[in-house]
């Protein structure tokens, strides 16, 4: 019985992907896809991976992470180093961009675990400020990294390219502060929508899993779950690799959907963090559906206002406090009780008059 | 001599930082919030002392002092109308609204003043400071800012030591439900507690915008980030630890701006605040919490 109800609410979350999947198929066979709105495609799908991943973090594992942009930001200069470097090697785009979606997984992942290992032993707002400082280290890392290739192999410098001391056939490929140039566009809307249902795959499994569990466990009492016997740092360290890794996958999609992919405060700071964050709170913690539908209305919506232009960013701050407000406060709370209270009296009341 | 130079110019940073560390600290110890959008009452603060110096030819002290009036009701407003109504909603609740604010304000700013940055004259006219045969000078926003820094401490720790209210703050911080108990207007003391936070956030921006004179809708936002980090390095909720932490920040950023890179400066101050919470995971002032089944 329990089974089938967390199969039944699955199958809805997939149902709903299919279902924005058809939809756009259909106003680009009738023809009503704007140019606006066909420019959003791929950032959707972007944003919703994000969120699921990072609902992983703050929702099932119960750690508040403001550095999540910091994991997209390895996972898309790995990817798009990988893919400049091919170019020679692979010459087909789809196969170096299915490889470099891998590889940026799996460096995010490996990222994931060597800032978790410290990161998770700190708890509630200090692990919070310590992971927002990781991810701006990220960033500035590698603004002020330069890596060229030539015939006799790879160059590094944190000064300039001159640096490098690259003979005539040297290439840059990293140009610190102006990032990577050249990376295909390969990533389309179809690769967006198989990469989030993947996404989604993995996290909903997880979180049914006895993995899942044990994590969750983790986070409602660590003090009893470690008294049963869960292995702590394992289970923490699980879920945050895996939230990284997925983050990383988003970025390669991120790198590849750009011509040039620079490590600005705008693309990966931590306003990039706590934009995700804000998908994850107002879909509702541990919530994976709400999570990405928060995510496709709040990318779509300062997009969609772009007709009141100036107001369009007060308007969406207005909208975040306000729901804030309406979600969270214990009065507004209170309320909405009292009123379902009174719906429902109308209600039986209605069926004893009939 | 040029290190002790960079050396001083470091502690007037991090004496900005100690101001703004304070706000955040005070409010986190008393409200346990993380109150993001302390950095944009910075920005507020600094456009408000523009517009009342540059635009309306005020004198810098009026002007300053436009800043903290205006500063000190806007925080009581953002108080009230935004985190009064989530207290005891989930931590994550009032973090996410503190976000909203702090959008909502830099975008207000954005439509008033526009995304240019504006020229901000400084509001200190202290002669600089020549010593050793005037091979070491030391500006007088410099001194200014030092000096401010030490009397708003000395003035700080006096008012939470001595009056009733500052008594009432330590009570609230400590445990919200007795003293209610002990008739203490926990609402009040909250409101009290963002009004000096936000004052302060307004010297801060005068001292701030006077040392870096330009003056954006986002100027507030790295700072504010800076000082949070700052007040996190020194333990945040403890008011010397904000000193403390504000000071050692501002000195290994201007250090390894001058002798390392001026790009990897933030990473380096993020890198040190990473070491000293690995060692030390409360901060350097930090009070340990005992965990209890």
């Amino acid at each position: 019985m329990k089974k089938n109800k967390v199969l039944i609410q699955d199958l809805i979350t997939y149902g709903i992907v299919f279902l924005m999947w058809g939809l756009v198929l259909l106003m680009e066979t009738t023809g009503s896809m704007t140019s606006l709105l066909r420019g959003l495609l791929v950032p959707l799908c972007i944003y919703a991976i994000l969120a699921i991943s990072l609902n992983l973090t703050v929702g099932i594992l119960g750690e508040l992470s403001l550095g999540h942009a910091g994991f997209m930001c390895v996972g898309a200069f790995s990817g798009a180093f990988f893919t400049r470097c091919m170019e020679g090697a692979i010459p087909g785009v789809g196969l170096r961009f299915f490889l470099a979606l891998i590889l940026g997984a799996v460096v995010a992942g490996i990222f994931g675990i060597l800032i978790g290992i410290p990161v998770l032993r700190l708890k509630g707002d200090y692990l919070a400020i310590v992971t927002l400082a990781f991810g701006e280290i990220i960033k500035n890392l590698i603004n002020v990294m330069y890596v060229g290739r030539d015939a006799s192999g790879f160059h590094f410098s944190i000064k300039d390219t001159t640096s490098l001391g690259l003979d005539e056939t040297g290439v840059v490929i990293i140009k610190g502060a102006q990032g990577i140039t050249g990376t295909p566009r390969a990533a389309t809307f179809t690769i967006g929508m198989v990469l989030l249902l993947i996404t989604l795959f993995i996290v909903l499994n997880l979180m049914h899993s006895r993995t899942g569990r044990a994590i969750m466990a983790i986070r409602d009492n660590r003090i009893a779950a470690e008294s049963i016997g869960i292995h702590i740092t394992k289970y923490k360290l699980m879920a945050f690799s895996i939230s990284a890794a997925l983050a990383g996958v988003a970025g390669v999609v991120y790198a590849h959907s750009l011509s040039t992919l620079a490590a600005t405060s705008n693309n990966f700071g931590y306003n990039k963090s706590i934009m995700i964050l804000v998908f994850v709170v107002l879909g509702g913690l541990g919530n994976i559906r709400g999570s990405m539908i928060a995510a496709i209305v709040l990318t779509a919506l300062p997009e969609l206002l772009r007709g009141l232009n100036d107001y369009r960013m007060l308007i969406y701050a207005i909208v975040l406090i306000v729901m804030m407000l309406f979600n969270s406060s214990p009065k507004a709370i209170e309320m909405r009780g009292v009123l379902m209270e009174k719906f429902r009296h109308k209600k039986s009341a209605e069926k004893e008059a009939a | 001599m040029s290190f002790l130079s960079y050396l001083i110019n470091g502690i007037s940073l991090g004496s900005i930082y100690a101001i703004i560390a304070l706000g955040y600290t005070m409010v986190y110890g008393i409200a346990r919030m993380l109150n993001f959008a302390h950095g944009d009452i910075i920005m507020v603060g600094g456009f408000a002392i523009f517009t009342a110096v540059s635009t309306m030819g005020l004198s810098p002290l009026i002007g300053i002092l436009v800043g903290v009036v205006v500063c000190t009701v806007l925080g009581v407003v953002i108080e009230t109308v935004a985190y009064r109504p989530l207290r005891g909603a989930s931590s994550l609740a009032v973090l996410i609204t503190a976000i909203g604010v702090s959008y909502l304000l830099q975008n207000i700013a954005l439509l008033v003043f526009g995304s240019n940055a504006r020229q901000f004259t400084s509001v200190v006219n202290v002669p600089s400071l020549k010593l050793a045969g005037g091979q070491l000078s030391i500006s007088g926003v410099t001194l200014v800012t030092i000096v401010t820094c030490i009397v708003i401490m000395l003035a700080l720790t006096t008012f939470i030591k001595k009056t009733k209210i500052g008594q009432a703050m330590l009570a609230v911080s400590e445990d919200k439900g007795a003293a209610t108990l002990m008739g203490i207007n926990v609402n009040r003391t909250i409101a009290v507690t963002f009004a000096i936070g936000s004052a302060l956030a307004a010297v801060a921006g005068a001292l701030l915008c006077s040392t870096y004179p330009s003056l954006t809708p986002y100027t507030g936002s790295m700072p504010g980030i800076k000082a949070f980090v700052a007040a996190v390095f020194g333990g945040i909720g403890s008011i010397p630890g904000a000193l403390i932490g504000g000071v050692i920040l501002g000195v290994i950023e201007n250090l390894s701006k001058a002798y390392i890179s001026s790009q990897l400066s933030d990473a380096i101050v993020f890198a040190v605040l990473i070491v000293v919470l690995l060692v030390r995971p409360t901060g350097i002032l930090g009070k340990k919490i005992n965990e209890k089944v």
